[in-house]
């Protein structure tokens, strides 16, 4: 039997299919990849209730309009966005039942950050290196585009979940990263290193699945090259300073190999904090101890369990009913935040 | 052999939560390369419990470890043993599989910096050319993108940094330069390279059987094209972009 579909009736530039990516292939070139946030397709995961992470759009900013052919559920994760299904709101961080024909629209509500729309039917679009993730920068894959026709496979939930997740809110403000010292850091003096942890960086407009620009006020952070340094290895996380001293924290889709020196490398955790943190926002690093960052650092499995545990039935904000008058509602009055 | 950082000294780094990176020297270096490839040998015949992956850089290598099933510390004291059994100062390149040549365009829009790296060496842009083409060149590691290659190592007076400034972009096949290096670019790409040439050799080709063309250890030649050529190739449908690649 044919699977539903979804329908691409308008879209931004900047959406794009994601799921974890493809680890260990760096002698190929080829970078991790994968969402910017893999936290948000973790929540993804356990808001669909399903036994894997599935592919999900990812929309880096803006949005666009999903229609589809069939029921199913689909998750809203990430930096929260505007969505609405027909003309009816839908709350963020949380999964919806969806009928055929609804048609979803997603939207910003600020600049910068990630949302993901996760359908209970998996996305269905060809495996390279045993992954659906769009990887611009190597060529793989495309962005989403207007009249698009997406492929699903069968509901992997029921079709009526309606469940939500609440999620901390310091996930999306920017504000502190913890970092790990690497092969390069020695190279920075540690004037350097002092100025730089007691630094406010301002991200930059410049953003995307490569890396985020940091602006600061100050003299740029230089380091020791005399020798040029051979290029070396480069993994998500990385600090890296541009010959001119301008940092870029580095993300999914960033090179393997690179010349500018990395000051350190942000741990996981802390990396899709980085990712969602909005145009303009402040954000400063703290060096962490490898022994403290093994202390902290959680398998995809647990922090799936974890969130798994957190996730509530959906209860329907009168204010996003809009048909409420049609409602039997109580005799007398209510203020309607009572309920 | 000829190099002016002949010392090769290995040190284990921690790269984020879950790799290790063996580094021979800070600079690059024939002997450098030489333990490099040595140790990724030594390593793929020989994997200890839990490493998810070993890639060769030009200096330095990495261990991807699951930490679910090694320790970072295991790792690290099984590599450091295995580094301390060796004598890094005795080794020479291993004898390359395959060699490569590559068709190169060095005219005009094909080669925006070639006067400034014919500037800083110090010599004529007819001499730059010619001792690209007569350079014994192997492809050293493969990174930055999909399949690009790192080739070395160029003469000791090629010993350029990048520049300070990034370019914004460079085309998919431009040849570039610093740091007795050249590189291939993949895709169209920012760099802070100096850009020498122009070629139709695409290093990573999803249509292909095996999408990245290169290996590590490959032997280079470049031979000189027009742009006209170079402008054909690029249309062609051939990924390789008229190379041709000798077994031995």
């Amino acid at each position: 039997m044919q699977g539903a579909l979804i329908h691409i009736d308008r879209i931004a530039p900047g959406v794009t299919v994601q799921d974890l990516g493809r680890p260990n292939i760096m002698g190929l070139g080829l970078s991790h990849g994968g969402a910017a946030d893999r936290i948000a397709l973790y929540e993804a995961t356990a808001l669909l209730g399903v036994s894997r992470v599935l592919p999900a759009f990812e929309c880096m900013g803006i949005g666009g309009t999903f229609r589809f052919t069939g029921p199913m559920v689909i998750a809203l994760t990430g930096t929260e966005m505007r969505a609405k299904l027909g003309e009816r709101s839908l709350t963020w961080g949380a999964c919806h039942p969806v009928s055929k024909g609804d048609v979803l629209t997603i939207a910003p509500r600020q600049s910068g950050g990630y949302g993901y729309v996760t359908p209970s039917c998996p996305i269905q679009t060809p495996l390279i290196y045993n992954s659906q993730a769009a990887h611009l920068t190597a060529g793989i894959g495309n962005m989403v585009q207007v009249g698009d026709c997406f492929s699903l496979g069968g509901p992997l939930c029921d079709d009526a979940r309606n469940m939500r997740l609440a999620v901390s809110p310091d996930r999306y403000t920017g504000g502190r990263l913890r970092y790990l010292a690497g092969p390069q850091t020695s190279l920075f003096g540690a004037e350097t290193l002092e100025r730089f942890h007691n630094t406010d960086f301002t991200v930059s407009r410049t953003a995307n699945r490569q890396g985020v620009k940091l602006d600061f006020l100050g003299e740029p952070f230089g380091c020791d090259l005399s020798d040029g340094i051979a290029s070396d290895f480069i993994v998500a996380g990385d600090i890296q300073m541009t010959g001119a001293g301008q940092p870029y924290v580095l993300l999914a889709e960033c090179q393997t190999i690179g010349g500018y020196p990395r000051i350190g490398t942000v741990i996981p955790s802390d990396l899709a904090k980085c990712a969602q943190a909005p145009t303009g926002s402040t954000i400063r690093f703290e060096p962490i101890t490898l022994k403290s960052a093994d202390a902290v650092l959680m398998s995809e499995h647990i922090q799936i369990s974890a969130l798994r545990k957190q996730v509530t039935a959906m209860i329907r904000d009168p204010h996003q009913i809009s048909d409420l008058l049609s409602y039997q509602l109580i005799s007398g009055v209510t203020a309607g935040d009572d309920l | 052999m000829t190099d002016d950082h002949p010392i090769v000294t290995p040190k284990i780094y921690p790269l984020g939560m879950d790799a290790l990176v063996i580094q021979f020297a800070r600079t690059v270096s024939d002997a450098a390369s030489a333990a490099v490839q040595f140790m990724t040998a030594t390593l793929q015949g020989n994997r200890h419990e839990g490493i998810v992956e070993i890639a060769p850089a030009l200096a330095s290598l990495l261990v991807r470890f699951d930490p679910n099933r090694v320790s970072r510390q295991t790792l690290n004291s099984w590599l450091t043993t295995l580094c301390a059994d060796h004598d890094w100062s005795q080794l020479a390149l291993p004898k390359s599989k395959r060699t490569w040549e590559i068709p190169v365009c060095f005219d005009g829009d094909a080669a925006p910096d070639l006067a400034e790296v014919a500037d800083v060496i110090g010599c004529d842009p007819s001499k730059i050319i010619a001792e690209i083409l007569s350079a014994e060149l192997r492809v050293l590691a493969i990174g930055f993108a999909p399949g690009q290659p790192y080739i070395g190592m160029l003469p000791e007076h090629w010993n350029m940094p990048r520049k300070s400034a990034i370019t914004a972009e460079v085309p998919a096949g431009a040849l570039v330069t610093a740091v007795r290096q050249l590189v291939l670019f993949a895709n169209p790409s920012p760099t802070g390279w100096q850009q020498l040439g122009l070629t139709a050799f695409r290093p990573f080709d999803l249509s292909a059987q095996d999408p990245v063309a290169l290996r590590a250890g490959d032997a280079m030649t470049f031979v000189q094209a027009s742009q006209s050529d170079i402008s054909a190739l690029r249309d062609s449908e051939n990924p390789f972009g008229g190379a041709s690649c000798k077994v031995h």
